[in-house]
């Protein structure tokens, strides 16, 4: 195949149909994917968009209907059941429910997956209790789940993941049900184990903070297709992608866009690394016409400010390219709006 | 008078309730014996189950519907010459379980099934995840999370088992509802049989406060 060898998962025309009594429902269309070994991979999308059905291709959960998944280039589509059972206790999973044994203590439930491996009972213990420490609940390994919070049950469920040494973490919506605070604090956990364990892991979410707290590379799912992929930053920054666009710009870009719909409108990006020239200054003076600004806004991704500008240009529209002109020499990204139907 | 009543008929109402429990006691485990696996199969072949698998389902629900359409008292006269061939005669409390056995087995399929169906799926899907095989998801996710609604049903089976137990005794089965058709039907001793109703009522209020207790003490959903 060629693929760098960095890859450890490899996601080749992946397609889904589910087949109701509504008729076939194409859940997945075409997916390629290349995640590296040491991502944070994050699967991005709308409810209804199939990053769920993505991940459970992803360890075969979900049989594809079409296309291959390569797990360390291993095709999975080549597995028989018990193979198949071998590779997934490598590519652990959490969920939005946690699922848990609600029967089992929070110890036993670390236990489970060593169980499945056939490891003995006194050594499971040490390294369960190993792993609480971890996820910092050792103090309640005799407590049964009902009595934890959400993301002390979320925390029992990264350890139960942990327990089998795995080379992938998927997470499958995994702080969609909890709080902002302890979303923050399980996304820290995630990020502690990647960096400790060098566990490739792949986040499912609907939501875009998630995305910009840890991933590195980012997936846009929208409608059962790939709309884009990419590094966090360049995702964010210039999102090529309607889904994208929508997803960056929830609020802000799109129905702003709506509004201005017809005239001549243009978004500007800038990174940290722009000049500290007073650029949209100068431009006025260098055009000698206004601009209107629309809207104006900063945010941090991954660490970098990342500043989005709208501005409204002169109706000549001689003037209106040179300014475009301007922009473009001072290596900043444009992308001019006015075509855009919101 | 009471000391009289007792003297008279103490030792028979003893061991009448002494069979009753034996009757219902042994053919609820015998069943069980047989309806956890018929109800693990339901579930596990059922369409969207863990090995799907449409004509042992559909022939597993068939015989279950057809056996618990069958009123008891038919059934156990239906079954006589089976009965004979396995416990050498057809009267009698040993006789009786065959018949009970036989009529409770798919109930308690039923039972178990839904039992089954409660466990949330996906703590089943997160056992997959982690390369458990379908034997493993049985014992250990399915059989043990269900472990409270499975306690459950079972005390309701063995209510259930005690009054087709005294039907029984209408065909000399044995036991307390023999006790209350011989004296309280035949000769016309109201008071005996009401004693019986009594001890009837007494052994199943018994086993559901034991059953009960018994599924409260073991789920661990419930805290504190």
């Amino acid at each position: 195949m060629g693929a760098d060898e960095n890859t450890i998962i490899r996601v080749e025309n992946v397609s889904k149909t589910f087949s109701g009594k509504d008729g076939q429902v194409e859940a997945l269309k075409n997916i390629n994917l290349d995640i590296h070994q040491g991502d944070i991979f994050g699967i991005i999308g709308m409810s209804g968009a199939g990053k769920s059905t993505l991940v459970r291709c992803l360890n075969f959960l979900e049989r594809p209907t079409e296309g291959h998944v390569f797990i360390d280039g291993k095709d999975l589509s080549g597995l028989n059941e018990k193979e198949l059972r071998a590779e997934r206790t490598q590519i652990a999973m959490i969920f939005q429910h946690f699922n848990l044994l609600m029967q089992r203590n929070v110890i036993d439930n670390v236990c489970f997956p060593m169980e499945i491996l056939g490891i003995s009972k006194a050594k499971a213990r040490k390294r369960a209790l190993e792993l609480l420490e971890e996820v910092d609940l050792a103090d309640k390994a005799k407590s049964y789940p009902a009595q934890l919070s959400g993301g002390q049950k979320q925390r029992v469920a990264i350890a139960r993941a942990l327990a089998s040494d795995p080379k992938i973490l998927l997470c499958d919506e995994a702080t969609s049900a909890l709080d902002p605070t302890t979303t923050k604090s399980i996304l820290a956990l995630l990020k502690e184990i990647n960096e400790k364990h060098g566990i490739t892991i792949v986040i499912i979410t609907h939501a875009m903070s998630v995305v910009q707290e840890i991933c590195n590379r980012v997936a846009i799912i929208d409608g059962g297709t790939l709309a884009e992929t990419g590094t966090v930053l360049e995702v964010f920054s210039r999102p090529k992608s309607r889904a994208a666009m929508k997803l960056v710009y929830p609020d802000g870009g799109d129905t702003s866009v709506a509004e201005m719909k017809g005239r001549h409108c243009i978004r500007i990006v800038f990174s940290s690394n722009s000049s500290f020239e007073p650029v949209i200054g100068n431009m006025v003076l260098y055009c000698n016409a206004p601009v209107n600004i629309l809207l104006a806004d900063t945010r941090d991704i991954g660490g970098i400010a990342q500043g989005q500008m709208i501005l409204q240009l002169p109706e000549d529209e001689q003037v209106a390219a040179r300014m475009i002109a301007y922009l473009r020499e001072r290596n900043l990204g444009v992308e001019e709006l006015d075509g855009y139907v919101g | 008078m009471l000391a009289e009543f007792w003297q008279e008929y103490g030792q028979m109402l003893a061991e009448g309730t002494g069979t009753t429990l034996y009757m219902t006691l042994a053919s609820t485990l015998m069943a069980y014996v047989l309806g956890i696996p018929m109800g693990i199969i339901l579930v596990v072949t059922a369409p969207g189950g863990l090995k799907p698998n449409a004509p042992v389902y559909k022939v597993m629900d068939f015989i279950v519907n057809i056996v618990r359409s069958i009123p008891f008292l038919i059934l156990l006269i239906m079954i006589m010459p089976f009965t004979r061939l396995i416990v050498g005669q057809s009267y009698g409390s040993t006789a009786t379980v065959v018949p009970l056995v036989v009529s409770a087995a798919p109930f308690i399929a039923r039972m178990v099934e839904s039992s089954l169906l409660e466990v949330d799926h996906g703590v089943i899907e997160a056992a997959q995840s982690m390369g458990a095989d379908n034997w493993t998801i049985i014992w250990k996710v399915m059989l043990t999370e269900a472990r409270t609604s499975l306690i459950v049903g079972a005390t309701i089976a063995l209510g259930t088992i005690l009054g087709y137990s005294a039907m029984a005794g209408t065909v000399g089965g044995g036991g307390l509802g023999d006790i209350a058709i011989r004296y309280g039907y035949y000769r016309y001793e109201t008071n005996v049989m009401l004693i019986t109703v009594v001890l009837l009522v007494l052994l199943v209020q018994i086993m559901q406060a034991i059953g009960m207790k018994i599924s409260k003490k073991l789920d661990k959903r419930i805290t504190g």
